[in-house]
């Protein structure tokens, strides 16, 4: 099954990610911030990172940037989860290599319908 | 598929508290003449997460009153706003509310529909002030359509023909031709055209004219384009959704199939296959490297597991480094290395090998010790949580009081047992209040004594021994000692004539009812407080001291445990059973002298000791045991003490001082009144410790009488 790495840097929405798509049968592994989740990407292997972008440390377009920088990443879905007040954080995300994106607040269904748009 | 959102609420809530203490923190460090720009984006951040959790969890209310106090913030941090000390204010009150807002959430109550609404109107204004008045787009949350507007293409402008962006029921005609860098934002033509097969019947057409020769080819850009034609009677919209996240990178044109030229459709040179799958996306990110990102994984879910409470409050949880689970690993590890070694000596045990069990029994001690004190750490969380309420105290009384205190935090990084933090935080926010309301002086005051107009206040934390050490100490006017002495001769608390110490005499400030200020202010209390203040304390097996000088200070020092686990013991003998005394109940002991002993109706035996006479106990008839002696004179007496509450245990054999682990009676056996719990010895028994409290309540029938202190009754430890 898909490996999928989930940054954020707040407990709870990790936590409904991991458990969304943990049953949806999926292999999680989650990152608290772009550093975090940095190193994770570097010493393991995956099909699909979802990202948070407003994150201390190290936030998620910079993340974006430097996976794709990384040769085992550098055709993955990325996904940046946005948010409505900050629209243009997807143009900047695409910019710097993002897949898509996925506008919070969202709901558990919206979630897997838009990890179905890129992991099949 | 169904998740229940509920269940992450827990998490949300704990988060959320935190973010406030952040922005709470970091708006009170905000110094409007110069912002610091990290602070305000940490402040920013910590409402952007609250704003979001809310919105997914579906507690509508507190997302939208959030995006408010966000937009605030965001102006503040790009400078559109200016920081002011009054919108410093209006934030704070927000951030309140929203704490109130998440508690009433949390605990399903009712929303204090005042405050919320005060404190939106505040904050409205002050929304309003940035935008001239036109604040109304501020102020609900920015609603983002679910799909992009169709309207704007990279392509020559080319409005779908054929009556507008409605259905098409002859399907649709669809041109792709993205740019070469697309597979580098990890799109794959593939995926869209799957996509594209869930709405129908899909016929793909792959334009390779644009291929460059083999030799040039780079398998990493994209230089291929598609014709596609979609049998499905579907909306414009949907196909637009499929191709939302490549709109700025590929050139997408969709025309209603019967609307599209002939000419048009045939820009295909070669029949490209019917199947989807002819884009030769790279593969690399399916690559089977597999191992490796699993033991990572485990160590961030603890971060994300931790704060979970199963239900019940948020008691019951605790977050820890992970540098200090790693040092458990090591000790475990070292100690599975001493268990090998000894098993080995044991094995093959000869005379010659007695040193080599002992130095194996030493580092077996030594790492037994090691893990104790490890595992105890894991309990220790910095003191700066229960820190983090005062400046915000000390801002508010100050202000209401028109006064000015510069507030010093110092050993932020001090550990304390959770327990131990989370129930001395109301005692110090009660010193700290008192400390700016009665210590501190008025500006004016404070000048005319030579003082600077500012006044200081300090909390210092640093371990001693086994204790934490918590000195609140300010440069106010000090306790006039003349004024409590009389305060406390009028209330009839100490006799007239007799001398106090000054220490005994500053001590008073903890009895019920009594207050040195004048006039009770809403910000102390009225001699109420300082009380329960040292209660808390003395639950806490701790100790409380004031010193302080007239007209320059006082400085209030609080001793605590290290962790309620362990307590300092009196060992002491009664038949053949071994029992402990809390050393902190102990004040002392003494040989009883029979002449001091009488017999009070409905009190029984009591002692004549210190002015005052406290009820003796004899332990062997209290728990039915038979002592050694039952003779009260000569016999050894401990006089113990809880809240002001005195009592001598009668006792056969005094032993030694000694730490012991205190293990729950309760969870192995079953509450018995007058024990607190139990220890084991190093010999392997087992000694009962005793709880005062209870043991007062059992002597008096249930009732407390108060002893009154009246000369000579410092704290001297036996």
């Amino acid at each position: 099954m898909a490996k999928i790495l989930a940054v954020d840097d707040s407990a709870s929405m990790r936590q409904m990610v991991t458990y969304t798509l943990k049953q949806q049968g999926y292999e999680v592994t989650e990152a608290v911030d772009g550093q975090d989740a940095l190193s994770k990407a570097k010493s393991g292997s995956f099909d699909l990172v979802i990202t948070d972008v407003n994150m201390p440390k190290m936030d998620g377009i910079t993340l974006v940037r430097e996976l794709r920088g990384l040769p085992d990443l550098k055709f993955t879905p990325i996904l940046l989860l946005t948010t409505e007040s900050a629209p243009e954080k997807k143009q900047e995300g695409k910019q710097a290599g993002a897949t898509g994106w996925l506008v919070k607040p969202f709901d558990p269904d919206q979630l897997v319908n838009t990890i179905k748009k890129v992991i099949r | 598929m169904s998740v229940d959102l509920s269940q992450f609420l827990q998490t949300f809530f704990e988060e959320s508290f935190e973010g406030l203490d952040t922005m709470e923190s970091g708006l009170l460090e905000l110094d409007p003449e110069q912002p610091n720009s990290e602070t305000l984006n940490n402040v920013f951040r910590a409402a952007h997460s609250i704003k979001g959790g809310a919105g997914t969890f579906g507690l509508t209310a507190v997302s939208d009153f959030t995006h408010r106090l966000e937009t605030l913030l965001d102006r503040l941090r790009d400078g559109t706003q200016s920081v002011t000390a009054d919108r410093v204010n209006v934030l704070l009150n927000a951030v309140d509310c929203l704490r109130g807002m998440l508690e009433a959430i949390q605990n399903e109550q009712e929303l204090d529909a005042d405050a919320l609404s005060n404190a939106q109107k505040r904050l409205d204004q002050e929304l309003a002030a940035g935008d001239g008045g036109g604040g109304a787009s501020a102020t609900a949350p920015a609603t983002e359509p679910a799909t992009p507007p169709a309207a704007p293409q990279p392509s020559a402008g080319n409005p779908s023909p054929g009556g507008g962006d409605g259905t098409s029921r002859g399907g649709w005609w669809i041109r792709f031709e993205p740019e070469p860098h697309l597979f580098a934002t990890g799109n794959d033509p593939r995926r869209l055209f799957l996509a594209l097969q869930d709405l129908g019947d899909l016929e793909v057409e792959c334009d390779t004219s644009g291929l460059p020769p083999l030799s040039g080819l780079d398998p990493e850009t994209c230089q291929l384009a598609w014709t596609l034609r979609l049998h499905a009677a579907v909306e414009e919209s949907a196909i637009r959704e499929v191709f939302e996240w490549v709109e700025d990178d590929a050139l997408i044109d969709i025309r209603p199939l019967d609307a599209v030229q002939p000419e048009e459709d045939s820009v295909a040179q070669e029949p490209g296959s019917a199947s989807a799958s002819a884009a030769p996306a790279p593969e690399a990110s399916a690559g089977a490297g597999s191992g490796g990102g699993d033991g990572k994984g485990v160590a961030g879910k603890g971060g994300g597991k931790g704060g979970r409470g199963g239900g019940s409050g948020s008691a019951s949880s605790i977050r820890v480094d992970t540098e200090k689970i790693d040092a458990l690993i090591d000790m475990v590890g070292e100690l599975v290395i001493t268990q090998s070694m000894l098993s080995q000596i044991g094995k093959e045990f000869t005379e010659q090998r007695l040193e080599e069990l002992q130095d194996g029994l030493a580092q077996l001690e030594r790492n037994t010790r090691e893990l104790q004190e490890n595992v105890m750490r894991i309990r220790m969380v910095p003191i700066s949580f229960a820190y983090s309420r005062l400046p915000r105290i000390v801002h508010d009384t100050s202000r209401a009081l028109g006064k000015t205190v510069d507030f010093q935090m110092e050993g932020e990084q001090t550990e304390l047992d959770k327990t131990v933090m989370e129930k001395i935080i109301d005692p110090l926010v009660h010193l700290v209040r008192n400390s700016v309301d009665h210590g501190i002086e008025a500006p004016e005051e404070r000048t005319a004594a030579g003082k600077p107009e500012t006044g200081t206040i300090t909390i210092e934390a640093y371990h001693k021994g086994g204790n934490i050490i918590i000195e609140i100490s300010d440069d106010g006017r000090g306790i006039n000692r003349d004024k409590l002495l009389g305060k406390a001769r009028a209330a009839g608390l100490v006799e007239d004539g007799s001398e106090l110490a000054d220490e005994q005499i500053y001590d008073l400030i903890f009895h019920p009812g009594l207050s040195t200020h004048d006039q009770a202010t809403e910000y102390s209390g009225r001699g109420v407080g300082m009380d329960v203040v040292k209660r808390n304390v003395r639950s806490l097996s701790g100790n409380i001291h004031v010193r302080s000088t007239h007209g320059q200070g006082t400085t209030i020092t609080i001793s605590l445990p290290l962790t309620l686990s362990i307590l300092d013991g009196q060992l002491f003998r009664v038949g053949d059973q071994t029992y402990i005394i809390p050393l902190v109940s102990v004040i002392e002991s003494l040989q009883v002298d029979a002449s001091k002993v009488s017999r009070v109706t409905s009190r029984g035996e009591v002692y004549h000791w210190r002015e005052g006479y406290v009820p003796i106990v004899r332990l062997h008839e209290l728990f039915d045991t038979e002592p050694v002696r039952k003779e009260l004179a000569g016999g050894l007496m401990v006089i113990v003490e809880d809240e002001d509450t005195y009592l001598g245990v009668f006792v056969d054999d005094l032993l030694d001082q000694q730490q012991v682990v205190i293990k729950s009676l309760e969870a192995n056996y079953l509450q018995v009144p007058g024990i607190a719990g139990a220890t084991i010895l190093g010999d392997g028994t087992v000694a009962l410790i005793l709880d005062i409290a209870g043991l007062i309540e059992m002597s008096r029938g249930g009732r407390r009488q108060p002893y009154i202190p009246q000369q000579d009754d410092a704290d001297e430890a036996a």
